[in-house]
């Protein structure tokens, strides 16, 4: 969903904090999905992204004051919601004796593409089986959780890289690179067997007819 | 100079995020013309980021935006 403007954002805070606290349900509304995707994306688990999206809306709400707008509303309710996930992690992490840290390095080294030239249309029609979409979200929930993120926030979310950066706490250049690392592995692993789903014509791209 | 296929390949993210200064971009655009495995790596790496931005990939789960604002109209109550 497109974020709505700072100015709508700017004049519901205004009138939420003199008192009209119901409008608040319709300053959060564009944010939910992005909430729960990102806790998601940390959890692991519907029913603790859930919960934890739901204490997340909370304390956006009794923090509404605090929000500064030099930043957009959503990076912050993004950023409220990232604590909140780390926070549980960390929880559960403490009881489990795992360090967190497990997973969270850079990857480095070589990031050699999938090589194929027959797959060039985009098979977005086979989405409605539902095997496509069970391959594309294992793919991303099988990055390390540096790269899941980004690729939640910028490819999912469609936040912009500045976005990202401020949700994140890290520099836009970081962003890129990890960016770049991401959508890298995930070519390499998805384009393979996505090959299977797309569509058999040739088009587009100057295939033999 | 002439750029080889790895060279572009680390550029594919910035290249897609149109985030490249002109004369790089352009020297890629010629890499591409005549390279058949760039041009594809590229479009499949397009592809997976067009696919999974697509909302049917990641599902809310049923009733969430329901749950989610009566636990907030009874925290708006409370907060009286």
């Amino acid at each position: 969903m497109a974020a709505p403007d700072s100015a709508f954002e700017s004049e519901y805070i205004r009138r939420i904090l003199a008192g009209e606290k119901r409008l608040f349900h319709d300053l959060i509304r564009p944010c939910e999905r992005a909430i729960y995707l990102m806790l998601f994306s940390l959890l692991k688990n519907q029913a603790d992204a859930e919960d934890a999206a739901q204490e997340t809306v909370i304390k956006v709400y009794t923090n509404l004051r605090l929000f500064r707008g030099d930043a957009r509303f959503r990076t912050w309710v993004l950023s409220i919601a990232r604590n909140e996930g780390l926070g549980r992690l960390r929880k559960l992490s403490a009881r489990r004796e795992e360090s967190l840290d497990s997973g969270l390095e850079e990857a480095s080294g070589d990031f050699t593409p999938a090589i194929l030239t027959s797959w060039r249309e985009i098979p977005v029609a086979a989405l409605e089986q539902k095997e496509l979409g069970e391959i594309l979200r294992r793919a991303i929930e099988g990055l390390p959780e540096i790269y899941r993120n980004i690729v939640v926030l910028r490819d999912i979310e469609e936040l912009d890289i500045r976005e990202t950066a401020a949700v994140l706490g890290i520099s836009e250049a970081a962003v890129k690179v990890r960016l770049h690392r991401a959508r890298a592995m995930l070519q390499k692993e998805l384009a393979p067997r996505l090959k299977a789903f797309a569509p058999k014509r040739k088009g587009l791209f100057g295939g033999r007819a | 100079m002439r750029i080889d296929c790895k060279h572009v390949w680390q550029y594919l993210s910035a290249y897609i995020e149109r985030d490249l200064d002109p004369e790089l971009r352009e020297e890629i655009d010629r890499h591409l013309e005549t390279c058949e495995i760039c041009s594809a790596v590229l479009d499949s790496t397009r592809n997976v980021v067009i696919l999974i931005a697509d909302d049917r990939v990641f599902e809310l789960p049923r009733g969430y935006s329901e749950r989610l604002h009566e636990r907030l109209a009874r925290a708006l109550e409370m907060d009286a």
